[in-house]
C-alpha cells in the first residue's frame, strides 16, 4: 500500500490540488477550484481524511468557509460562517474580513476546528465546518483593543494569523496574532494571556513590551510539544515552556541575510530541526528572498547554527518570497518539504532540504500549501 | 413584489435565477428572502453589522442605497452590482 500525498494549494485566485504518483517523481492537478476567490487556507483534517476545509472571499463578496465532507469531491458552503456578534457601541462594530487560518481540533475532538480572522477574531466549530460561533475568552477579552488596535495589523488587515492546539491537552492552546504576537490558553480558550517575553519589537517606542509584537508563525516541535518555534516579524525565535523566555535563535544566521521571514517548519521527527525561508527586511522592506538568490535555512541545533540550502532555486535574479501558511512538511521517510511563492510557483524537496525542484509555476500568488497524506 | 437584479457573482449561489422576485418592505427584509432562497447569499453581501459589504452596490429605482431600511414597494427594482476595480 503507497502512500498518496496531496498538495492542497490555496492562491489570491482559487484553490489546486496536487496529487503524487507516490514517490513523489511525478504529480497530477486538479483544478482550479473556486477560481477567483480568495483561498487564505486549504486544509485536509488529519482525524478524518472526508474533511476538508477553505477559508474563502472575493474581491467583492464577504468571506466564508467552503466544506467537503467527501475527501473533495464535491463542496457545500458552511451554514453559518464566522462573523462577530452584533456590537451596540458603533466604535466595537467588528465584521470578518476574512477568515485567515484554520486549525483541526485536537485528536480527542472529532468534529471541532478553530479559525483566525481579521480583524483578530478566534472562532470554533464542533460540526466540521458547517457552523462556527465567536470564542468569548478572547473576542470579548477585557484587554481586546488593546490586544488587537484597530490601526494595527498587515496590508491586509491585522489578523489572528495561527492557532495552534497542544497534542497533548485540548485544552492547552497557543495563538499568534498580528498586533499583539503569541498568546497562551489553559482552559480552552475561556481565558487568554501574552507569552511574548524576549521577542523585540522594532517599531515601537518599547523594544519588548509585554504585547504588540507581530508574531509571523508559531510551530510547536511535534516530538517535543514544550518547544515552540517562532518566525517573527523581527526575527527568529524559539522558547521551551515552561520557561516563557524567548531567544532570539536568528542572530545566529549570517548578518548578510537576517531573520525577517514569514514562517518557520519544524521536523516532524527531531526537535531541534527548523527550516525558515529568509526574506528581505532592510530598507523599505522589499519582503523578497535576500540579493534576488532564493534559499532556506536549516538549523539542526535548534537553533545554534544556521546552513544555507539552495540546490536547484534560482542562482540570481529570484525575488520571490514564501508566506506564513505555503511551507510545510510532510511525514514521510525521507521527508518532504514543499514551498509555494509569491510568483506562483510550487517547490519540493526530497532530500530534507539540500536540493529543491519545482513542481508548478504559472500559478496565481500562493498563500497556503498543506499536505492531505493517506494510503491509497 | 420587487424583482431583483443579481450580478455574476452571486450566480454561483441563483443559478439561472438571476432575475428573482421576492417580498419586502424594505432592503433587509428582501435580502432575508433572497437568503431563504438561496442560502448564504446574504452574508457574501452584507455584514455582521448589517452594512453593505465596501465592494458591493445597491440600488433602488435607481437611487444608492447603502441602508437595509430603506423602504420598497410593490413594483420596484432592487439591483445589486458587484464594483471593484485592481488586478
Amino acid at each position: 500500500m503507497a502512500v498518496c500525498t496531496e498538495l492542497l494549494i490555496g492562491t489570491r485566485k482559487g484553490a489546486w490540488v496536487y496529487r503524487d504518483d507516490g514517490a513523489r517523481g511525478g504529480w497530477t492537478v486538479d483544478g482550479p477550484m473556486f477560481l477567483g476567490e480568495i483561498v487564505n487556507h486549504f486544509v485536509a483534517d488529519p482525524r478524518d481524511a472526508r474533511v476538508r476545509l477553505i477559508a474563502a472571499k472575493t474581491g467583492h463578496l464577504g468571506p466564508t468557509i467552503f466544506r467537503s465532507i467527501d475527501g473533495g469531491a464535491s463542496w457545500i458552503e458552511a451554514r453559518r460562517p464566522p462573523a462577530f456578534a452584533k456590537a451596540a457601541n458603533p466604535d466595537q462594530a467588528r465584521a470578518v474580513s476574512h477568515t485567515f487560518w484554520l486549525e483541526p481540533g485536537h485528536a480527542d475532538e472529532p468534529g471541532v476546528w478553530w479559525a483566525g480572522t481579521s480583524p483578530p477574531g478566534l472562532f470554533v466549530s464542533n460540526d466540521n465546518g458547517e457552523t462556527w460561533d465567536g470564542v468569548a475568552g478572547f473576542n470579548n477579552h477585557p484587554m481586546y483593543w488593546r490586544w488587537a488596535p484597530p490601526d494595527g495589523g498587515t496590508p491586509d488587515g491585522a489578523l489572528l494569523n495561527q492557532i495552534v492546539v497542544d497534542p497533548r491537552d485540548p485544552a492547552h492552546m497557543y495563538l499568534a496574532t498580528s498586533t499583539g504576537g503569541v498568546f497562551e490558553s489553559l482552559d480552552r480558550a475561556a481565558t487568554w494571556a501574552p507569552l511574548n517575553r524576549g521577542v523585540e519589537v522594532s517599531f515601537l517606542p518599547d523594544p519588548f513590551p509585554e504585547f504588540g509584537q507581530d508574531a509571523h508563525f508559531i510551530a510547536l516541535a511535534p516530538t517535543r510539544p514544550d518547544r515552540i518555534w517562532q518566525q517573527n516579524h523581527c526575527g527568529i525565535y524559539r522558547v521551551d515552556r515552561p520557561s516563557d523566555q524567548w531567544r532570539r535563535i536568528g542572530k545566529e544566521m549570517p548578518q548578510a541575510i537576517g531573520d525577517v521571514g514569514f514562517t518557520i517548519v519544524p521536523h516532524p521527527r527531531d526537535a531541534d530541526t527548523a527550516w525558515v525561508f529568509p526574506m528581505d527586511g532592510t530598507t523599505v522592506w522589499p519582503r523578497v528572498s535576500p540579493g534576488g538568490r532564493p534559499a532556506v535555512y536549516v538549523t539542526v541545533d535548534a537553533g545554534a547554527s544556521w546552513r544555507r540550502q539552495d540546490s536547484g532555486f534560482p542562482s540570481d535574479q529570484g525575488w520571490f518570497t514564501v508566506k506564513r501558511q505555503a511551507f510545510c512538511a510532510d511525514r514521510g521517510a525521507p521527508l518532504g518539504l514543499y514551498l509555494g511563492t509569491t510568483g506562483g510557483e510550487l517547490w519540493m524537496s526530497d532530500s530534507e532540504g539540500e536540493a529543491w525542484r519545482p513542481i508548478a509555476a504559472h500559478l496565481p500568488e500562493i498563500y497556503s500549501v498543506t499536505v492531505a497524506q493517506g494510503m491509497d | 413584489m420587487v424583482r431583483v437584479f443579481l450580478p455574476s457573482q452571486l450566480h454561483s449561489y441563483c443559478g439561472l435565477q438571476t432575475r428573482p422576485e421576492v417580498v419586502g418592505a424594505t432592503i433587509g427584509e428582501a435580502l432575508n428572502e433572497l437568503d431563504r432562497l438561496f442560502p448564504g447569499l446574504k452574508f457574501r453581501v452584507i455584514d455582521e453589522q448589517d452594512r453593505v459589504r465596501p465592494h458591493m452596490r445597491l440600488f433602488v429605482g435607481g437611487d444608492a442605497a447603502r441602508d437595509l431600511t430603506t423602504p420598497l414597494r410593490d413594483g420596484d427594482e432592487l439591483l445589486i452590482f458587484g464594483a471593484l476595480s485592481g488586478g
